[in-house]
C-alpha cells in the first residue's frame, strides 16, 4: 500500500466531514497561529527596543537619579540629586579620562506652536555637547554654543520630524516658535535619526539647559525643592565600546565623592546600551520560553481532542475496516491509514494555522506595532503540530488494526 | 486444494459456549463448484469464516493448497485472503464513498503488485467481464442491487484467486438479478477454473452447483453431487460435466 494512495484516501475522508475535520484541527490551528503571531510580535517589539537603543548610540552611558535608602527606609525619592554642576564636574578630562563627550538633559514639554501649526512634543534642556553624545548630525544651521546656555538665551533646535510638521519643507532656521508661549528663535533643523513615536529624537526640540530650568519652570523636575539646577539625567559618550565599564566606574566614583555616599547605597543608578540590549535579549528569552509552555499546552490540548475523534472514527468505520481486513489489508496497512489520517489532520491544520498567524502578524504590523515573522518558528510549529499528529494517531489506530475482522465485518 | 481435517470451534456468546463446529472434515478439490448448505445455526457461517481465512479453527487441521493455517501469522493470513481468496457477501461490502472502479482496485492496492496504469486497466478489465464496463464510476449507492453485486465479484477476481468464497451471494437480490450472479460465477468456474463455494440454506443456489455439502449442528450431515444441475450459463456445459465427473466421485470417497 503506498503512501500517495494512503494519503490521499486520508485527504478524502477528511473532506467528506468537513465541519468535524475542522472542529478537530481548530485545536492545532489556534496553537501554531498563536505561536506564530505571538513569537513574531513578541520578536517585533525587542527588534524596536533594541534599534531605539542602537540609534541612541552604543557608545552611550546614562546616569539618572535613584531614590537613596537607609536600613530599607527610602530616604529621598524625589529626582533632585542630579545637578548641572555634577555634570561640568564630568567635563574634568583628568577624572573621567574615557568620556568623548558629556552632556545633561532635563526634560520639558508642551504645545509647540509656529504660526498656525502645532505639534506636542518633549522639549529637552541640554548643553552645547549633545549633538556629541548622541550621535546625532545637523540638516542645517548650528548647534546653541555654550554662551547661548550660559546667558540662558531663547532658541532651539528642532528635531526633523516637528521641523517638517511646523513648516514642512521650508527651512526653519532663524523662525519663531512658542513653546508654553514662550518664544524661541530656530537656530537649526536636526537630519532624521530614526525611530517613531512618542521619544523618538526627531520628535523633540531642544533648548539651553538653563532656558529650560528657568524659563519652562512649570516642568523643572524636583519642583519646589530643587535648586533650579538639576536634570533628569546625565549622558556621556564613551571613547570606544572597551572603556564603557572603566567610565562607568570613573562616573560612579566621581558621584559618589560629590555625593558625599560611601558604600553601595548610591542615589544615582548608570546604565549603558549594551546593558539594556542585554536586558532586552534577556527579557525575550523569558518571553520565548513561556511561548513554548502556552503552544505546548495548546497542542496537547488540540491532540486529546484528535485522539478522541479518530477513535470515534475507528468506531464509525468498523465495517469498513472489517472489508480492508477481508480483502487482504494487514494490520500494518490499517494502522498506517490511521496514522496517516491523523497526521493530515494536524498537518493540515497547522499549514491552516501557519496562514492564521501570519496574517495575524500582519494585522497587528499594520494597525499597532512592528513585527517579525520567523520562518524556523513556522517550521517548527508545524513540525509539532505533525507530532502530536503521530503521537496521539497511535493509539487510536492501533485499535483499528487489531479489529478482528469477523467482528468488524458484522459490525452494523 | 482444500483440505479440512476434523476442525472444531468453540466460542462463548456471554456465559454461553457454543460449539459451532463438532468435528468436520471434507475437501475440495480445485475447479469445483459447490455448495455448503444448512439451516441458520448450523455452523456453515462459521465454517465459511475458517475456509476463508477469517477465522482459526480451535482443534484440527486447514490447510489451504497445503499450507497449514493454524501455523500462518496474521500477516501471511492477510496474504492468503488477498491473492488466493475472493469473498463475495450477502450484503456486497463494497465500500460506499469509493467508485465501483476504485473498490475493485482496492485488494490490488494491497498487494502492491502492479502499478496505478495497471491497477486501472485491471480493475476495467474484471467490471468489463461482470458486465459493467459503462458503469464504473459510480458509487455503490447509484447502482442497483445486482450491479452492486457485479462489483463485489470483479473486486473478488482481481488479484486472480483461485478460490471464491460467496456467502448468501443472492439472498439480497430479486430472482432475475440472482440468476444473472449465478451466471456469471458458472462462466468464472467453467472458464477460469476458478474454486467456487457458496455458503447458502437456498436450495435454488445450490441447484446451479454440481457437489452439495450439507451440515448440520456442526458436522457434514451429507456430501453429495447435483443429479439436475440448473445452468445459468451454457456453453458446452454437458462437455464440462463429463470432464469432472470423475474427480468429484474421487472426491467423495475421500470424505467418506
Amino acid at each position: 500500500m503506498n503512501i500517495l494512495e494512503t494519503f490521499r484516501i486520508a485527504l478524502s475522508s477528511l473532506l467528506s466531514n468537513k465541519m468535524r475535520s475542522l472542529l478537530t484541527m481548530l485545536g492545532i490551528i489556534i496553537g501554531v497561529a498563536s505561536v506564530i503571531a505571538l513569537q513574531s510580535i513578541g520578536q517585533g517589539t525587542i527588534d524596536t527596543a533594541q534599534k531605539k537603543l542602537q540609534q541612541a548610540g552604543t557608545n552611550l552611558v546614562t546616569v539618572s537619579p535613584n531614590s537613596q535608602s537607609f536600613g530599607g527606609i527610602v530616604l529621598n525619592s524625589s529626582n533632585t540629586n542630579l545637578t548641572l554642576e555634577d555634570a561640568d564636574a564630568m567635563q574634568d578630562t583628568n577624572r573621567i579620562t574615557k568620556a568623548s563627550a558629556v552632556s545633561a538633559e532635563v526634560q520639558a514639554g508642551g504645545q509647540i506652536v509656529a504660526g498656525s501649526k502645532n505639534t506636542f512634543g518633549l522639549a529637552i534642556g541640554t548643553t552645547q555637547d549633545w549633538l556629541n553624545v548622541r550621535d546625532a548630525t545637523l540638516a542645517s544651521g548650528e548647534w546653541f554654543t555654550e554662551a547661548d546656555v550660559s546667558s540662558s538665551r531663547s532658541v532651539a533646535v528642532l528635531g526633523s520630524q516637528v521641523a517638517t510638521t511646523l513648516f514642512g519643507e521650508e527651512d526653519a532656521v532663524g523662525k519663531t516658535i512658542r513653546v508654553n508661549r514662550i518664544s524661541f528663535t530656530v537656530v537649526a533643523v536636526m537630519n532624521p535619526k530614526g525611530g517613531t513615536g512618542f521619544g523618538s529624537l526627531d520628535s523633540q526640540i531642544y533648548v539651553p539647559i538653563t532656558t529650560a530650568q528657568k524659563r519652562l519652570s512649570g516642568f523643572r523636575p524636583g519642583g519646589s525643592s530643587g535648586t533650579g539646577k538639576t536634570v533628569s539625567n546625565i549622558i556621556a559618550k564613551a571613547t570606544d565600546p572597551d572603556s564603557v565599564d572603566l567610565l562607568i566606574s570613573q562616573m560612579t566614583d566621581l558621584l559618589r565623592e560629590r555625593h558625599k555616599i560611601n558604600g553601595t547605597n548610591d542615589d544615582f543608578k548608570i546604565v549603558n546600551q549594551q546593558d539594556q540590549l542585554q536586558a532586552a535579549k534577556d527579557q525575550q528569552a523569558t518571553y520565548n520560553t513561556f511561548l513554548i509552555v502556552i503552544a505546548s499546552i495548546s497542542l496537547f490540548v488540540g491532540g486529546i481532542g484528535i485522539m478522541n475523534i479518530m477513535l470515534v472514527t475507528v468506531t464509525e468505520r468498523t465495517r469498513e475496516i472489517g472489508i480492508r481486513k477481508a480483502i487482504g489489508a494487514k494490520p500494518f496497512d490499517i494502522l498506517f491509514q490511521f496514522m496517516i489520517e491523523s497526521i493530515t489532520i494536524c498537518f493540515v491544520g497547522g499549514l491552516i494555522g501557519v496562514v492564521v498567524g501570519i496574517g495575524a502578524s500582519y494585522i497587528v504590523d499594520i494597525i499597532y506595532q512592528h513585527t517579525v515573522l520567523s520562518t524556523p518558528i513556522i517550521i517548527i510549529a508545524v513540525g509539532f503540530a505533525v507530532i502530536v499528529g503521530l503521537f496521539f494517531g497511535i493509539y487510536p489506530a492501533r485499535r483499528a488494526s487489531r479489529l478482528n475482522p469477523i467482528d468488524a465485518l458484522r459490525y452494523e | 486444494m482444500i483440505e479440512v481435517r476434523d476442525i472444531t470451534k468453540t466460542y462463548w456468546m456471554g456465559d454461553v459456549e457454543v460449539q459451532a463446529l463438532r468435528g468436520t472434515t471434507f475437501t475440495v478439490h480445485d475447479g469445483e463448484l459447490i455448495a455448503i448448505m444448512g439451516p441458520s445455526g448450523s455452523g456453515k457461517s462459521t465454517l465459511m469464516n475458517v475456509l476463508g481465512c477469517l477465522d482459526q479453527p480451535t482443534t484440527g487441521s486447514y490447510k489451504i493448497d497445503g499450507e497449514e493455517v493454524a501455523d500462518l501469522t496474521d500477516n501471511r493470513l492477510a496474504e492468503i485472503r488477498n491473492l488466493k481468496i475472493g469473498f463475495v457477501f450477502q450484503s456486497f461490502n463494497l465500500l460506499p464513498k469509493l467508485s465501483a472502479l476504485q473498490n475493485v482496485e482496492l485488494p490490488m492496492l494491497y498487494a502492491g503488485l502492479f502499478s496505478r496504469g495497471e491497477r486501472q486497466d485491471r480493475a476495467m478489465a474484471a467490471l468489463d467481464a461482470v458486465g459493467l464496463g459503462d458503469r464504473v464510476h459510480h458509487k455503490p449507492k447509484e447502482l442497483s442491487g445486482g450491479q452492486q453485486q457485479r462489483v463485489a465479484i470483479a473486486r473478488s477476481l482481481v488479484n486472480d484467486p483461485t478460490i471464491i468464497l460467496a456467502d448468501e451471494p443472492t439472498g439480497n437480490l430479486d430472482s432475475k438479478s440472482s440468476i444473472e450472479i449465478m451466471g456469471i460465477f458458472q462462466r468464472l468456474n467453467y472458464e477460469q477454473g476458478i474454486t467456487i463455494i457458496f455458503v447458502t440454506h437456498e436450495p435454488d443456489v445450490a441447484a446451479y452447483t454440481r457437489r452439495i455439502v450439507r451440515i448440520r449442528d456442526g458436522v457434514i450431515a451429507a456430501d453429495e453431487l447435483v443429479a439436475d444441475q440448473s445452468y445459468a450459463y451454457l456453453p458446452a456445459a454437458e462437455h464440462n460435466m463429463l470432464a469432472l465427473s470423475d474427480m468429484e466421485a474421487s472426491a467423495l470417497t475421500e470424505t467418506h
